[in-house]
């Protein structure tokens, strides 16, 4: 162990001393980009994005992967103005408020059009890719599945949701409920209390007991059944259409102001556009890419249903609604 | 001649509420705190319920299995009690995936009710909560009261033969006084775990009725972001933890039955059919209720194993490294407190239980914050990992070796006394190798918590410092679930191999 030591710092001593290692690094300029964990997965986007990034930026693209999408704003403002991060890839639009109100997110200076459902104009925070919320059903074994959450609710199937209070599909759906029914929400609460199994702390154990056959219906989002169709050839995963539309979720890229590598941080900015970055995401993140690349969508994706009506919230609005809304939630799951 | 190991103990455990303190309180500085509302109480209410019927139920199933298994020899019983103490090291999705292959809705003992003409039973609601932390704890229990069985010296149980005992006898004047000793101690050790439980109360609970403080101190640190309410509700957490371990203190009486040689104990008793009965159904249904959903564990994850991403072998050598750190850490902490609370220092009993009471959330935040300013996190992704687990897995640890270390001072500690064995000759030669048994087995149990620990290692690893069980959750969490039970099982196999050679190192080659 001291021999390795005392060896290893001589190899450092000598190439020091020769000028090898120094100046190699100061010329390879680093990138940090914030983002969450199945992100920078090897079966993520990460690594193909990292790849093409590198090849055109003459710099080292280095992921920093920390938790979920809820974790990275926490991250953001324990680190505060001193964050090693240039870019934070990942937060959603449930949660942009909350980031633009830190003011430690700067003007991402990018221009649209985006192939999103919904007008978008934000200029803190540029879209990357972005989803429909919706329930998910195996058809072989509940082939019959109501057309709208107010019928779900009355319906004797059972489904399992995600926690609002850990998690963001959770917070998703009680956000989806809010600006699909308003002022009926406590009731449509309490009219689907008894079709609910169980509440997960997140999506992976919601989806797993789904998988498990514990659940008629699962919240998830509408791609979900292309992850079963592509990766797995199994096409007995559906996502089921609600007449009264189905919530947004947007996920978004922002440069941090404080960034010590203000000109790669708009590089990659403008890179995240492109068809080299938009292209990995279908199979990879199984969310639609914000800028649909030439050669369209992969095959299978044109099985997905497109709601016809999109709802999303304003994110001021979001944030505002998040706290009563949750309340309601829990008081009406809690009788 | 005590000031060598209540001086050592008294820095160790100074240390560790230096550890716990300050990491509380660097998040507590980050904002001004909320008074815990309605909800909260509402959370703690239902949390203290949980952990004291899940306690209470974990310990009182141990006894009549712990009993059968002091008293009976057959083949396969060391195999078997190392094997039913898998469940306690389950990464907690992991158990309840297994546990709901067994009793959920479309679970095996679900199936079987249909076979019977019975109603389908549902597992979500108070008592799935308890059923998992039964399941996940049982083991624990089990283990800690066997050694109270075995540490009953073989020449009481000769001199109880020559008397003639019986079952009723054995029990008034060497099980009773030896289970005052144990169970209180292993009670307050399932309560404590109980008390910071938190997917595992969420997923089987059913719903938001059943939250714990746990959850609340996530939601403040995650959606809130108000720091001040996760230190109050951390806080508030250490302070019933505390209650705990002071009240489980008070109820303990030493069984005191003086020294023995180290024979192998007979046990004379217990050989009508009646109580062999007993004791064959005792072990049969622990070892179908412990071994159920491992078995559902393994099922699961054998096919994931053929096409495992080429990321599980590197993470889970790192997860050996830290889980190897974590260990000599912690056993050489819990010796050093065990002996100072001997020694007469009982305030370092109290320093070595409250982790166990500690949000790993909110101890993680807070180390996270105060290392931020210094180094980039996931540079000590890896270091502060096995930190934690130590310090998390210290009570374990020290709730087997004091009691062990308090019979070997007692019976042997005035002849080492009177020989003048002091210091490093007394450790060396009296108290380890008597402590062999309970120190094998905090290893085993040790190393694997820290295996399977997902708590902190998710804050701080950047790309390439992920741990197995970030990897299982990381496949989780993008539809991989077949590749995710693979890991998990390769998971659980390194795990218990590692416990396996502990244990069976403490128990050295005696058929006990």
């Amino acid at each position: 162990m001291i021999r390795r030591t005392a060896t290893g710092t001589l190899i450092a001593t000598c190439a020091a001393a020769l000028g090898l290692a120094a100046p190699a690094r100061a010329e390879t300029p680093v990138l940090t980009v914030l983002t969450y964990d199945s992100f920078v997965s090897e079966w993520g986007p990460g690594p193909a994005i990292e790849q093409a990034f590198e090849a055109e930026c003459a710099c080292d693209l280095r992921f920093v992967a920390g938790g979920d999408g809820a974790a990275l704003l926490s991250r953001l403002m324990l680190e505060g103005t001193r964050s090693e991060a240039d870019v934070v890839l990942g937060l959603d639009t449930n949660l942009t408020a909350a980031a633009a109100a830190t003011g430690l997110i700067a003007p991402h200076g990018q221009t649209g059009p985006w192939d999103l459902p919904v007008a978008w104009d934000d200029p803190l925070f540029l879209p990357y890719d972005w989803g429909w919320f919706a329930f998910v059903h195996d058809t072989t074994r509940t082939p019959q599945v109501p057309g709208s959450l107010m019928a779900l609710a009355e319906s004797d199937l059972k489904v399992v949701i995600q926690d609002p209070r850990s998690s963001t599909p959770g917070l998703g759906l009680v956000m989806w409920v809010q600006a699909a029914l308003g002022d009926r929400a406590p009731a449509f609460w309490a009219a689907l209390a008894d079709n609910i199994v169980t509440v997960t702390p997140g999506w992976s154990e919601a989806y797993g007991l789904f998988l498990e056959g514990e659940a008629d219906l699962v919240l998830s989002y509408t791609t979900s059944p292309a992850y079963h169709l592509i990766a797995e050839g199994d096409a007995t995963k559906a996502a089921v259409a609600f007449a009264e539309g189905h919530y947004l979720q947007v996920e978004v890229a922002g440069k941090l102001a404080a960034t010590d590598q203000p000109d790669l941080a708009d590089r990659f900015l403008a890179f995240v556009g492109t068809p080299a970055f938009q292209s990995v995401i279908p199979t990879t993140n199984w969310m639609y890419p914000a800028r649909q690349p030439e050669g369209g969508l992969p095959a299978g994706f044109e099985t997905l249903i497109r709601p016809d009506i999109s709802l999303l919230l304003p994110a001021d609005q979001a944030q505002a609604l998040r706290g009563p809304a949750v309340d309601a939630w829990r008081t009406a799951l809690s009788q | 001649m005590a000031h060598g190991p209540v001086a050592i103990g008294a820095v160790v455990a100074a240390a560790i509420l230096a550890l716990v303190a300050g990491s509380l309180a660097a998040v507590a500085l980050r904002g001004a705190g909320g008074w815990p509302g309605p909800a909260d109480w509402v959370a703690l209410r239902f949390t203290l319920g949980q952990a004291a019927l899940s306690a209470v139920l974990s310990v009182a199933l141990a006894v009549p299995v712990a009993r059968a298994l002091a008293r009976r020899r057959f083949p396969g019983r060391a195999a078997l009690i190392s094997l039913m103490g898998a469940p306690f090291l389950l990464p907690v999705i992991v158990a309840v995936l297994g546990l709901i292959a067994v009793f959920g809705r479309q679970g095996w003992f679900n199936d079987a009710l249909a076979v019977l003409g019975l109603p389908r039973m549902s597992v979500y609601g108070l008592h799935g909560v308890v059923l998992a932390h039964v399941f996940l704890n049982l083991p624990l229990a089990v283990r800690m009261v066997l050694m109270g069985w075995q540490a009953i010296p073989a020449e009481r149980l000769r001199l109880a033969a020559s008397l003639d005992f019986g079952p009723v006898e054995m029990f008034r004047h060497l099980e009773r006084p030896m289970l005052r000793a144990v169970l209180p101690g292993a009670a307050l050790a399932v309560f404590l775990i109980c008390l910071t439980s938190f997917a595992v109360a969420l997923t089987l609970g059913g719903g938001p009725g059943a939250t714990t403080v746990e959850l609340a101190i996530y939601q403040a640190l995650r959606f809130e972001f108000d720091p001040g309410r996760a230190a109050v509700l951390a806080l508030m957490q250490v302070a019933l933890g505390g209650a705990a371990v002071l009240a489980a203190a008070r109820v303990t009486v030493p069984a005191g039955f003086g020294p023995g040689l180290d024979r192998l104990a007979e046990r004379h008793d217990a050989r009508t059919p009646w109580l062999r009965a007993q004791d064959a159904v005792a072990i049969g249904a622990a070892a179908a209720f412990l071994l159920g959903p491992l078995a559902a564990v393994v099922w699961r994850g054998l096919p994931g194993l053929v096409d495992l991403p080429a990321a599980v072998w590197p993470a889970a050598a790192r997860s050996v490294a830290v889980a190897a750190v974590s260990t000599a850490l912690t056993l050489a902490a819990a010796v050093a407190l065990a002996r100072a609370v001997v020694a007469g220092a009982r305030w370092v009993e109290l320093a070595g239980m409250l982790p166990l009471a500690l949000s790993g959330l909110a101890l993680g935040t807070g180390l996270f914050l105060i290392v931020h300013p210094f180094v980039a996190p996931e540079r000590l992704a890896l270091p502060v990992t096995a930190l934690v687990n130590a310090l998390l897995s210290l009570p374990f640890a020290l709730r087997l070796i004091l009691p062990a270390l308090r019979e070997i001072e007692a019976s042997h500690g005035r002849l080492a006394d009177s020989l003048g064995l002091t210091g490093r000759a007394r450790l060396l030669r009296l108290v380890l190798p008597r402590l062999r048994r309970p120190l094998g087995l905090a290893a085993g149990l040790v190393v694997a918590l820290a295996m399977g620990d997902l708590g902190v290692i998710a804050l701080f690893a950047g790309e390439a410092e992920a741990t197995l069980p970030l990897i299982v959750h990381r496949l989780m969490g993008a539809y991989r679930m077949q590749a995710a039970a693979g890991a998990a099982l390769v998971l659980v196999a390194l795990s218990f191999a590692l416990f396996f050679l502990c244990d069976r190192w403490g128990r050295g080659d005696a058929a006990a």
